[in-house]
């Protein structure tokens, strides 16, 4: 007899649901539509990651009118702001008591396993048997850092994104912030404002406005489609999947956060952090065009978005702008001294999820988890929340509801299926 | 935008590449090439160069004809000036790589190219390879590339071409990013 059989059960459902996150909750609500029996597993308390895995202020990319869960809208008095991680939590906390969510807290799943008719879900608190898995456990469980990392001079403090909470946490001195994402620009600008002098290093990026014409951009992508575009309509799903978080910024003034602002404020941008040599940080020489390319495409988005206002003309806003081009100096700085100019190292170089605790044939020769729009490779594996899962909002709180009514769909088939299946199996024993 | 209703005629076989690219997705060995290259000294600092062969999809493969390239210092050097300063051939190696991208990205965008013209210019204070000041870097210290492309584009999308050409080439990445070299001796 195996180790896991002889464990306790603790109950079985039709589907068990990892994570009390927005994902998990929205798709627990619409399970409980469709009377399917479930549980939901969270190793912390709901929203978990939003209360302990978030620097101290980070806010939202999406204004707060934008908030929405399955049968629950934002309701608070500033629909233009934007929610701390703070607020975030207790917005989905609240989705949580709103739709009885069945959640058990302080649950730590630690393996999944595929069982006679189904899967075998061990947790800290006892196994789930279950005949559908949703892994709704977040996107950013674990910093991406590269393997760089590994050559950096001891004197040098290295910390991700995930560790790093406030400027106090820095030895005074420079900072090499390395990654242009919203998150790399949020924490550039608050660190050169901390009186440490930041270096950015820049790769491909997404360069945004917060405001246009009148209208917070986020808004403009919705009323044009763009958040709504689906995964299958895309020429290049895996890069479409890679694409850096906007540079955008949720702030009271509703300010636009670039590399010009940075530049402005004394941050020195950079290209690309490409080796290290002899306690030398080597840049690439690509800058200039990654932020051509940056331009481009920002300025591609707002023709499409003038163009539709065109023929939509929705009241109220403002008449066209363009913004200045990215400035990059006369001549790029290719290399730093690491320890002297650079006291601390910050990743900002993306996060992926966490699955090491599958035990599944699920994935692909890099380690990604192999899905087809949330369906995974092994039949009534499901999953949620990752970027463009299945349409460019897919990883957005508001992007929860159309995947998880579709996905939902899918489990309630599969779960006919396979219990008529079990039936015709009974049948023929019988027989 | 652009409109486009012709198919655009560039010489570049999109539907090859893009093939390729699918099939090499799932056989990641496939895509594992060895450039190469001999040379031998000639006389002073004229050296010549040959290209034959190539290693790709698995297997070993020949050029059409033998390729060969005289490089040389100039007469301000106090040599013959056989051939091309190796520097040059550096902006070669650019000039031809960009402009393969660009022609096949216009393809793959439909765009039909009428010219392609590239200006390259390279920065360098030969008070580095001369010893003269240790701060001085042997190499580069900028290229400036111009193109002048007449096609039945916008500027804009004319813009976005030489991006994605530059995104997408081996030796603006060679140029631009530490490449790891290993220079090995033997006594004949």
């Amino acid at each position: 007899m195996s180790e896991s059989a002889s464990r306790g059960i603790a109950g079985t459902a039709d589907v068990v649901v990892i994570g009390a996150g927005h994902s998990g909750l929205a798709m627990s609500y619409l399970l409980g539509q469709r009377s399917l029996r479930h549980v939901v597993l969270e190793r912390g308390e709901v929203a978990n990651s939003w209360r302990t895995e978030r620097w101290d202020s980070l806010r939202l990319l999406t204004p707060n009118w934008m908030a929405r869960l399955p049968g629950y809208p934002y309701r608070g008095d500033d629909p233009d702001g934007y929610m701390s991680a703070g607020q975030a939590a207790d917005f989905i906390t609240a989705y949580a008591t709103y739709t009885s969510a069945p959640v058990l807290t302080r649950t730590t799943v630690t393996t999944v396993a595929q069982s006679r008719h189904g899967f075998r879900v061990e947790t800290s608190r006892g196994d789930w048997l279950c005949q559908a898995v949703v892994l709704a456990t977040g996107a950013f469980n674990k910093p991406v850092i590269p393997r760089l990392a590994e050559v950096m001079p001891a004197n040098v403090e290295q910390l991700s994104a995930h560790t790093y909470r406030n400027p106090r946490q820095l030895s005074p001195g420079g900072v090499l912030v390395v990654g242009a994402s919203a998150t790399g620009l949020q924490l550039a600008q608050e660190i050169q404002l901390s009186g440490r002098p930041v270096t950015l290093a820049v790769g491909e990026h997404v360069r945004l406005p917060r405001i246009y014409r009148g209208r917070d951009i986020q808004w403009w992508m919705l009323a044009t489609g763009v958040l709504d575009q689906r995964i299958e309509e895309v020429d290049d799903p895996d890069r479409a999947r890679r694409v850096p978080s906007p540079q955008l910024v949720g702030t009271p003034d509703r300010a636009t956060l670039d590399l010009n602002v940075l530049q402005g404020q004394g941050v020195k941008i950079v290209g690309r952090l490409m080796g290290i040599r002899d306690s030398v940080a080597q840049f690439s020489g690509s800058l200039r065009n990654v932020c051509a390319l940056a331009d481009l495409k920002m300025n591609r988005l707002l023709a499409w978005i003038d163009q539709w206002a065109e023929s939509n003309a929705p009241s109220g806003i403002g008449p066209t702008e363009r913004f200045v081009p990215t400035l990059v100096g006369e001549t790029s700085q290719l290399e730093l001294k690491l320890g002297e100019d650079i006291r601390t190292v910050l990743w900002a170089t993306g996060s992926k999820p966490d699955f090491s605790w599958l035990d599944l044939p699920i994935f692909d020769r890099k380690g990604d988890l192999r899905h087809s729009r949330g369906v995974a490779d092994v039949p009534g594996v499901y999953v949620l929340g990752l970027p463009y899962l299945r349409r460019r909002k897919s990883s957005f709180i508001h992007g929860a509801e159309d995947d998880v009514r579709e996905l939902s769909t899918h489990i309630a088939d599969y779960l006919d299926r396979s219990t008529s299946q079990i039936k015709s199996r009974l049948r023929s024993v019988a027989i | 935008m652009t409109k486009h209703t012709a198919t655009a005629t560039n010489g570049v076989n999109v539907a090859a590449l893009l093939g390729a690219r699918e099939a090499l997705k799932d056989a990641p060995e496939a895509a594992r090439f060895k450039w190469r290259a001999t040379s031998e000294w000639v006389k002073g600092t004229h050296n010549r160069a040959t290209v034959a062969g190539f290693f790709g999809l698995g297997t070993e493969h020949q050029h059409r004809q033998t390729y060969k390239f005289e490089s040389d210092h100039p007469e301000i050097f106090a040599s013959e000036d056989n051939g091309a300063t190796p520097v040059e051939f550096v902006l070669v190696g650019l000039a031809g790589c960009l402009t393969a991208g660009i022609a096949a990205v216009a393809q793959n965008r439909n765009i039909q190219l009428h010219s392609v013209k590239a200006t390259l210019e390279a920065g360098m204070n030969i008070q580095g390879i001369l010893g003269i000041d240790p701060d001085v870097r042997n190499g580069f210290d900028g290229i400036k590339v111009h193109y002048d492309i007449d096609a039945d584009a916008s500027a804009e999308d004319i813009a976005a071409l030489v991006a994605q050409s530059q995104k997408r080439s081996a030796v603006f990445d060679v140029i631009a990013n530490p490449t790891d070299v290993t220079v090995t001796a033997s006594k004949s």
